[in-house]
């Protein structure tokens, strides 16, 4: 204990990393709260209203083939999102490795992987609203809560996919041009890797909390 | 090469670009001492409005109706007021005033890790001031909930503001804490990245470690704040009832802009939201203030402070303590009687650490070579003014006294002294202090010593008072007194003299400005280094020290920040950039 205290408050850097990197994760801590704090919200109210919260298996369910499959249209996205994870990890190992055309081409994969789940939430909300009639100050399916909540959380999250989309393309397209030749071993990959790998992550517990519970 | 290695000698190998035309130089400036004099100006300019509407709020109290302003004048100065000081006043200034120029200073760094983010950071704050204030252009004005915002109060007809103020206010905030964000990642960045060498974290400056800690605190509280705002927002704009619950209005179920019916929310959300930024901003306020008093009391005294590991860890443990004690705000708010235990205690928890801060100050002071300069006045006064707060507190961290004094002037005055009071005195004894470091001029002594004097005693006769008439059963946020028997004679009488107190209190506020311009234009030109002070900052080759600070190589530290009285040494201070050898023998350094 002591060691790591002495460890940490040495001089210059207390922790051997970039600048900018310290910085992503200081802000991701930051928004984790911003994410949690949303999500507290959400379960202190489904705890104590007094209308029935809908079933989730039913809302979500998309009809396919004559039947409800219930949360198919979530598990395509989520397995798409994960996916994208991936596709980034290659990608932040390429440019470890200084490869500059895998770095590029998987960025861009994840690009996409993020531009497919954006519009399948597009998809979905419309689902929603249109067919189902799910308004933010009611539905046909108990607790008025549970439209405003899906919209202003899936909402909030979509916007960080959608950032984090136009960010990927812009570093994708200043690695491809070769702008980080020399002055820095690409460290800037692994920064945006590490947002996406968080707004993934953010995913992850929403589904968990909003459609499996 | 190590990574840390790297970023430092890219950092000394840089050549450093000095911007040429004004608007670069002055408006559109990366330069962290640049930034930092923009924070000081606007939000002080914002602290005068914040006055202003003071006035008129005691102007009514002490005269009702004398001056014809109007209920809805009333609560919308009270709002405005509140929110004014505790975030667009004391946050802006300390953090992003005083954070911004001492930082890269006092660590030997030559500007702030993301000098372009750090000038967005002070723009998005001038944006949201003039967001804040626009709200009195919108229809129906300001809101004029309170600085707490509670709904469901703030979004029923019959509140001023419940319709645009509001949304104003909401988007106001959420600017401000986009900027204190990217001000914030700034300065933790810095804090931990880019110390000079040899500036290892346990010889920073305590107000160094104070600004890292609050910002810390900030990062994690302004999100409860913003989250709030958003659902907040949302309720007034696209209907939701998150925080409204089923509400009747003279016989009416009360109905959201599309006219449906707010059912089922949850305003003790909001509370507990609200609360969980609320306390620990009272911190990212209250521990600046420790850290400059720290900084004043050691340079001023001559001496070491007292316990610096100690002051240390004190200052984590409050960090990590304020994030458990918000629900003290709402003991009468109807939670469960057993959390309102926990927070009790927690609440009398962290008075410890707070007390061993204002030992360890005394003990400093003990035996010291006290010059009593201006800034040890301020000090002096503040560690007075910060005790008689402290204690208030307890008595409301207690349950059963709480729910007598709850929303009454005893509250007002509670929190007047701690955080209205002490960051002033704090602030102006910083201001005095670091001034010839930012313009190579002093400020007057005479001038200082008036302000002082004169916000130091009339302090207390503003708020020692208030404490009186909230035992006496007076309540806050009340327009009028008029028809309320048990708000006695010699009450009323009460509010006349505050009236009058703090029209004279808030006049001499006007007489620090005056000094502050005055100072700038004719104050007495001073030496480098006119406090003999240890730390970083004032060991730069010119004074006011230039662009990138360190003109040619990045000092080293070699001591810890407070080398004070060594005995032995030639001079009663050993700047920390002194190497070990250069003292004469027997000079030990404190780490
Ligand atoms: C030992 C230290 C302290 C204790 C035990 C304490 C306790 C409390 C309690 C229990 C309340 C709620 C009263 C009520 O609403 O019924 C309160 C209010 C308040 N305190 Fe403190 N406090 C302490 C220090 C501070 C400090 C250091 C600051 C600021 C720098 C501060 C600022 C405030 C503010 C702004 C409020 C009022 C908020 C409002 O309701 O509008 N307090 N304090
Ligand atoms: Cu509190």
């Amino acid at each position: 204990m002591n060691d790591l205290v002495k460890d940490w408050s040495s001089d210059v850097s207390t922790f051997k990393i970039r600048w900018s990197k310290a910085m992503m994760w200081i802000f991701l801590i930051s928004d984790t709260f911003i994410f949690g704090t949303f999500l507290i919200s959400y379960m202190a109210i489904r705890l104590t209203v007094v209308d029935s919260w809908p079933d989730t298996s039913q809302v979500f369910a998309l009809h396919v083939g004559g039947t409800d499959v219930p949360l198919l249209l979530i598990a395509i996205m989520t397995f798409i999102l994960i996916s994208s994870s991936g596709t980034m990890a290659i990608a932040v190992n390429a440019a470890n490795k200084k490869d500059k055309r895998k770095t590029g081409i998987f960025m861009l994969l994840t690009v996409l992987g993020g531009i497919a789940f954006v519009s399948m939430q597009a998809f979905e909300w419309t689902k929603l609203i249109v067919d189902e009639g799910i308004r933010p100050w009611g539905n046909d399916f108990g607790a008025q809560q549970f439209g405003s909540f899906f919209f202003m959380i899936t909402g909030f999250h979509g916007l960080h996919v959608l950032i984090g989309v136009i960010y990927l393309s812009i570093v994708s397209k200043r690695v491809l041009a070769g702008r980080y030749d020399g002055i820095d071993d690409y460290q800037i990959v692994e920064v945006a890797g590490l947002y996406w790998h968080f707004v993934d992550l953010v995913w992850v517990f929403i589904f968990a909390f909003f459609y499996l519970w | 090469m190590q990574d840390a290695e790297l970023n430092q000698t890219f950092y000394e190998g840089q050549t450093i670009h000095h911007p040429k035309s004004w608007l670069t130089k002055y408006v559109f400036s990366q330069d962290h001492k640049t930034v930092a004099i923009q924070y000081f100006s606007l939000s002080l300019l914002t602290g005068v409005v914040g006055v202003i509407l003071s006035m008129v709020m005691r102007l009514q109290l002490g005269f009702p109706g004398l001056f014809d302003i109007s209920p809805d004048t009333y609560y919308q100065s009270i709002t405005m007021h509140g929110m004014i000081m505790v975030i667009y006043l004391l946050t802006a200034i300390l953090l992003g005033g005083f954070g911004n120029f001492l930082i890269p200073l006092m660590l030997g760094a030559r500007d702030m890790a993301f000098p372009f983010v750090n000038m967005m950071s002070v723009h998005f704050y001038a944006l949201s001031v003039i967001l804040l204030f626009a709200s009195y252009l919108v229809p129906g004005g300001p809101t004029g909930a309170g600085w707490t915002l509670y709904p469901p109060q703030v979004l029923l007809p019959g509140t001023p503001g419940y319709d645009w103020g509001i949304v104003m206010m909401i988007l106001s905030v959420a600017v401000f804490i986009i900027a204190f964000t990217m001000g914030g990642l700034n300065y933790v960045t810095t804090v931990l990245q880019s110390r000079a060498r040899g500036m290892t974290l346990m010889r920073m400056p305590l107000v160094i470690w104070c600004i890292f800690l609050a910002t810390v605190i900030g990062l994690l509280a302004f999100p409860a704040l913003l989250v709030a705002g958003i659902m907040l927002l949302l309720d007034r704009l696209i209907g939701s009832s998150f925080f409204m619950p089923d509400i009747f209005q003279f016989g009416q179920h009360v109905t959201n802009v599309f006219g449906t019916e707010y059912e089922g929310g949850s305003p003790l959300l909001f509370q507990h939201l609200f609360w969980f930024f609320g306390h620990p901003e009272v911190y990212i306020v209250a521990l600046p203030m420790f850290g400059i008093v720290s900084e004043l009391i050691s340079c001023h005294a001559r001496k070491n402070i007292f316990g610096y590991k100690m002051m240390v860890w004190a200052l984590i443990a409050i960090t990590a303590v304020s994030f458990i004690v918000w629900a003290h705000h709402m003991f009468v708010a109807g939670m469960n009687p057993v959390l309102g235990f926990f927070f009790a205690t927690t609440t009398l928890i962290i008075a410890i650490p707070t007390a061993i801060k204002v030992y360890n100050w005394v003990l400093t002071l003990w035996k010291a070579d006290i010059h009593m300069t201006v800034p040890m006045y301020y000090a002096v006064g503040f560690i007075f003014t910060f005790i008689i707060g402290g204690l208030g507190g307890l008595f409301l961290g207690n349950v059963s006294v709480d729910v007598e004094l709850s929303d009454t002037y005893f509250v007002v005055g509670h929190f007047h002294v701690v955080m209205g009071i002490s960051p002033i005195l704090a602030l102006c004894g910083g201001v005095h202090h670091w001034f010839p470091l930012i313009t190579g001029r002093t400020m007057n002594n005479f001038l200082g010593k008036i302000h002082f004097w004169g916000t130091f005693a009339g302090a207390y006769l503003i708020y020692i008072p208030m404490h009186y008439l909230g035992l006496g059963g007076v309540l806050r946020r009340y327009y009028d007194f008029k028809g309320l028997a048990y708000v006695s004679d010699s009450l009323h009488d009460m509010n006349v003299f505050i009236t009058l107190a703090s029209i004279v209190v808030g006049l001499i506020q006007f007489l620090f400005l005056f000094n502050i311009v005055w100072s700038y234009f004719k104050g007495k030109k001073v030496e480098k280094n006119p406090w003999k002070a240890t730390t970083l900052e004032w060991q730069t080759t010119t004074m006011p020290p230039g662009h990138g600070n360190w003109p040619n190589k990045l000092p080293t530290v070699h001591r810890g920040p407070y080398d004070y009285s060594v005995p032995g040494a030639s001079e009663d201070y050993i700047p920390q950039n002194v190497p070990l050898e250069a003292e004469t023998e027997g000079g030990s350094s404190h780490e």
